[in-house]
C-alpha cells in the first residue's frame, strides 16, 4: 500500500502540540476499544455467573471483587490484575460516555466555536474521572467493604 | 472497471449509497446504549445487596430480563459498528483485514447471542441454587 515510497509524507501526530480536542478523539477509539473487548467479555462473565449459580458467581466474585483472606499470592495477583482492569473498563464508560455525547452534540451542528470545542472537550475529561473516582468510592465502600 | 469508455473508466468507482446507514446506526445504537446502560448502572446502585441468589432473581423479572436483552444487542450492536471503523483504518492488508472483520462478526454475534441465551434461560427456568 504505498510504504515504499521516498516522496514526502503529509504531518502525522508527533508534530502536533497536544491539545484536548485531538486528546479526547483518539481517547474514544481507546476507551471504545476497551469497552467493546474487557469491557463486554467482563459484562458476559457476570451474567453467566450469575446464570451459572452460587458457585460460579464465586468464582466471579473472588476473581474480579475480592479475593478474600485465604487467597494465595498468585489468586492475589489474578484479583489485583481484574480490579485495574475493571477500574479501566469503568473509566473507559464514562469517557466514551461524555465523550459520546459530546459527539451527538456535535453531529447537530453545534459546539464547533474554538473556545467552546476546546472547553466541552475538557469538561469531558473532568467528568469522566470525577464519575470514575466516585464508582470507585461506591464499589469500594459498598462491595468490597473497605 | 472497464479501460475503454470514459463512463467505462468511473463505473463502480461512485458512491455505493449506504455510507449513511452505518453513521446512523452507530447514533441510534449510541442513544440506545446511552438510555438502558444509564438504567444498569441506576438498578445496580439500587441494588439491596450482591449475592447470587438476590442478582439471579433480579435478573430473571421480566422488568430486567428484556432491558438487560435489548442492552446487549445495542452495545454489541454499537461495538461492531465501532470496531468496523478500527479495523478499516488500521489493517491496510487486504486478507488481513477480511480475517480480522470475519473474527469481529463472530466475537459480536457469539457475544450477543451467549450474553442473551444466559439472560432468558434465568428469566424462563428460574434461578439455580
Amino acid at each position: 500500500m504505498g510504504q515504499k515510497t521516498t516522496r514526502p509524507l503529509s504531518p502525522h501526530l508527533q508534530v502536533y502540540r497536544w491539545s484536548p480536542q485531538m486528546a479526547i478523539s483518539i481517547f474514544h477509539r481507546a476507551t471504545g476499544f476497551v469497552l467493546a473487548t474487557a469491557g463486554m467479555l467482563t459484562l458476559l462473565w457476570w451474567l453467566s455467573a450469575i446464570g451459572g449459580g452460587a458457585e460460579s458467581y464465586a468464582v466471579f466474585q473472588k476473581y474480579v471483587v475480592g479475593a478474600g483472606d485465604s487467597a494465595t499470592s498468585v489468586e492475589l495477583a489474578i484479583n489485583w490484575f481484574f480490579r485495574l482492569l475493571a477500574l479501566a473498563v469503568i473509566f473507559s464508560f464514562f469517557q466514551h460516555l461524555f465523550s459520546g455525547l459530546r459527539h451527538l452534540v456535535l453531529d447537530m451542528g453545534a459546539g464547533y466555536e474554538l473556545k467552546t470545542n476546546r472547553t466541552w472537550a475538557l469538561a469531558a475529561f473532568v467528568a469522566a474521572i470525577f464519575a470514575t473516582a466516585l464508582v470507585a468510592l461506591v464499589v469500594a465502600s459498598r462491595v468490597i467493604g473497605v | 472497471m472497464g479501460s475503454g469508455t470514459n463512463i467505462g473508466k468511473v463505473r463502480g468507482l461512485g458512491s455505493a449509497k449506504h455510507g449513511g446507514t452505518h453513521w446512523i446506526s452507530q447514533r441510534t445504537t449510541a442513544v440506545g446504549n446511552l438510555l438502558l446502560t444509564t438504567w444498569l448502572v441506576a438498578s445496580l446502585l439500587l441494588m439491596p445487596n450482591f449475592d447470587q441468589a438476590t442478582l439471579a432473581l433480579w435478573l430473571a423479572k421480566p422488568s430486567v430480563a428484556v432491558p438487560m436483552i435489548l442492552m446487549l444487542v445495542s452495545v454489541f450492536w454499537h461495538a461492531r459498528l465501532g470496531l468496523q471503523v478500527l479495523i478499516e483504518d488500521y489493517v491496510h492488508d487486504d486478507a488481513l483485514k477480511f480475517g480480522a472483520m470475519t473474527l469481529l462478526n463472530f466475537y459480536v454475534v457469539g457475544g450477543a447471542v451467549f450474553g442473551i441465551f444466559t439472560v432468558a434461560k434465568l428469566a424462563f427456568t428460574g434461578a439455580p441454587a
